[in-house]
């Protein structure tokens, strides 16, 4: 089950075996998901008294703190090229005067939630894939269930919440810094006032236009808590072990955001059109 | 913890007819001992025979798939997780690696299991003090990381650990293994002591004859997931059982032989 799903590798070619590799891999999907399931659920049930509070700030600092310079310099990278790649299209249709609502539109609502979400995947989920296999495999997550701390509320509970807390919060930094290199960028070419640019950006916009991209990464942050503890906490396998859970946690929570990011782009549209 | 002492009953372990397999792999079949309060079982057998996997399934880490387990009189199989811990509060478990916490020093890992009781910060931390004294861990260890000690005094610090919450009930998973001779006497002798000055019950899985000779009361030897022997170390080493009388006799034997 671990093999076919969390390595993503194809299975093995055996002559007349097309049929059964086929069922066992998409067994193995719905096991997954399955096991993923229980996994929320006792979650959920984990989400009780005591809370670890020391804990969950500690994990919304390695969350949140340490992705920021990467998030941070992410979203001033995609400013950038954005405004390079689009100044000069809009030149030609002569639509110049829209290049800073282009920009403000469509980093707040797509580039900047996607973007965070790929960075935390990848540096977050890696991590929580890594240390979690790491303790699954020395034992130290079965120390703790016999010392009567419950690993769900201490490891993945703190984890999952640190995520869905930092991810919006992380998307406003990625979202402010590419505005503002979209507009260092515009201004190098044409100079104009970041004030104008603002003024320009956001002329006109409404509630839908920004809050709810912002607030999608809120499942964003839930995917990539979940997946990756999940992986963590279920890798067996040694060393080897903790480097696949560590890969797919990483392919696994990039994946999913994507796909969540189509389903809630959905919703978002047939709530606010 | 008093309450546990006042009942004389309320510490015993009782397993029976328990077995569990790994897919087509029988590893225990049938098991059936009874550990009484305060006293010491050493779980003695070949690599592979299951004894580990005895102590997972006696604190609940794994579900045996038939039989029955009572701690402290209290059905543990089928528990949920959440009544589990009611029971583990009462067990304290070394791990044969250890497994202290990596991120965490050692003063931190003996603190954990703490860290939901009603004790101060002060009683607390007085409380680890106590017990890695009470292991002969020296302060000046206190504040280091479990990487930066030594193998013996990770399993002294994983021993305070399992004593952190004054268990009436210890499980040892191999706790001499890979020491020095000196070392596994020192772990032996604490053992010894812990029984004397706690009267807590244990069940010692080892490899270490001599050492479960001193620290034992009773020696449980297990052999293709059966319980082929039981008795006192005497009685074993005397005993009609060919494979008792050899592996108490000789290990190597044993091992050479078969």
């Amino acid at each position: 089950m671990t093999g076919s799903i969390s390595t993503l590798a194809p299975p093995a070619a055996r002559p007349g075996g097309g049929k059964n590799d086929l069922k066992i891999v998409v067994v193995s999907v719905f096991e997954w998901f399955g096991e993923l399931g229980i996994f929320c659920a006792r979650l959920f049930r984990a989400f009780t008294s005591p809370y670890e509070v020391s804990e969950l700030i500690h994990q919304c600092d390695e969350t949140g703190s340490k992705s920021l310079p990467l998030v941070a310099l992410a979203g001033a990278a995609t400013g950038v090229v954005l405004s390079l790649q689009t100044r000069d299209s809009l030149i030609h249709f002569g639509a110049k005067s829209m290049l800073p609502a282009i920009i403000a539109y469509s980093v707040i609502k797509e580039s900047g939630p996607v973007i965070t979400g790929l960075i935390v995947s990848g540096r977050v989920g890696a991590g929580i894939g890594a240390e979690l296999g790491s303790m699954r495999v020395t034992e130290q997550i079965d120390a703790m269930e016999v010392s009567a701390v419950d690993p769900f509320r201490f490891l993945v509970a703190t984890r999952v919440l640190a995520c869905v807390l930092m991810m919006p919060l992380l998307t406003l930094c990625a979202d402010a810094c590419a505005i503002v290199s979209g507009w260092i960028a515009d201004t190098l070419a044409e100079p104009i006032s970041l004030r104008h640019f603002l003024d320009n950006g956001f002329k006109g916009a409404r509630f839908s236009d920004f809050i709810p991209p912002t607030l999608k990464t809120l499942g964003f942050g839930f995917i990539i808590g979940i997946v990756a503890c999940f992986q963590g906490m279920r890798t067996s396998g040694g060393t080897e072990g903790v480097g696949r859970a560590a890969t797919s946690s990483v392919v696994l929570s990039s994946l999913f955001v994507i796909l969540a990011d189509v389903i809630f782009v959905r919703l978002i549209l047939m709530i606010y059109s | 913890m008093s309450q546990t002492r006042s009942n004389p009953n309320a510490a015993s372990v009782e397993i029976r007819d328990l077995r569990k397999s790994f897919g087509d792999q029988k590893v225990l079949n049938g098991i059936t001992f009874i550990v009484s309060h305060g006293r010491t079982v050493a779980v003695l057998g070949r690599s592979g025979t299951g004894k580990s996997v005895l102590l997972k399934l006696l604190v609940g880490l794994q579900a045996p798939d038939s039989g029955s387990i009572r701690v402290a009189g209290e059905e543990i199989t089928g528990l949920d997780p959440y009544a589990l811990n009611r029971i583990r509060k009462q067990m304290g478990f070394l791990f044969q690696q250890a497994a202290l916490y990596d991120s965490l020093t050692v003063a931190q890992n003996v603190a954990f299991p703490l860290r939901n009781t009603t004790l101060s910060e002060n009683d607390r931390q007085e409380k680890v003090r106590e017990l890695l004294s009470s292991v002969g861990l020296k302060e000046e260890h206190f504040a280091k990381m479990p990487a930066e000690i030594s193998g013996g005094m990770q399993k002294r610090v994983g021993l305070a650990r399992a004593l952190a919450l004054d268990p009436a009930i210890l499980l040892l998973d191999e706790p001499t293994a890979g020491l020095d001779p000196i070392s596994a006497a020192e772990i032996g002798n604490l053992i010894t002591e812990l029984k004397r000055r706690r009267g807590i019950t244990a069940v010692v899985v080892t490899h270490d004859i001599q050492g479960a000779k001193t620290f034992s009361d009773t020696l449980v030897l297990l052999n293709d997931g059966h319980l082929v022997a039981q008795g006192t170390f005497d009685d074993l080493r005397k005993s009609k059982n060919e494979f008792a009388a050899r592996f108490l006799g000789n290990g190597d034997h044993v091992s050479n032989g078969r």
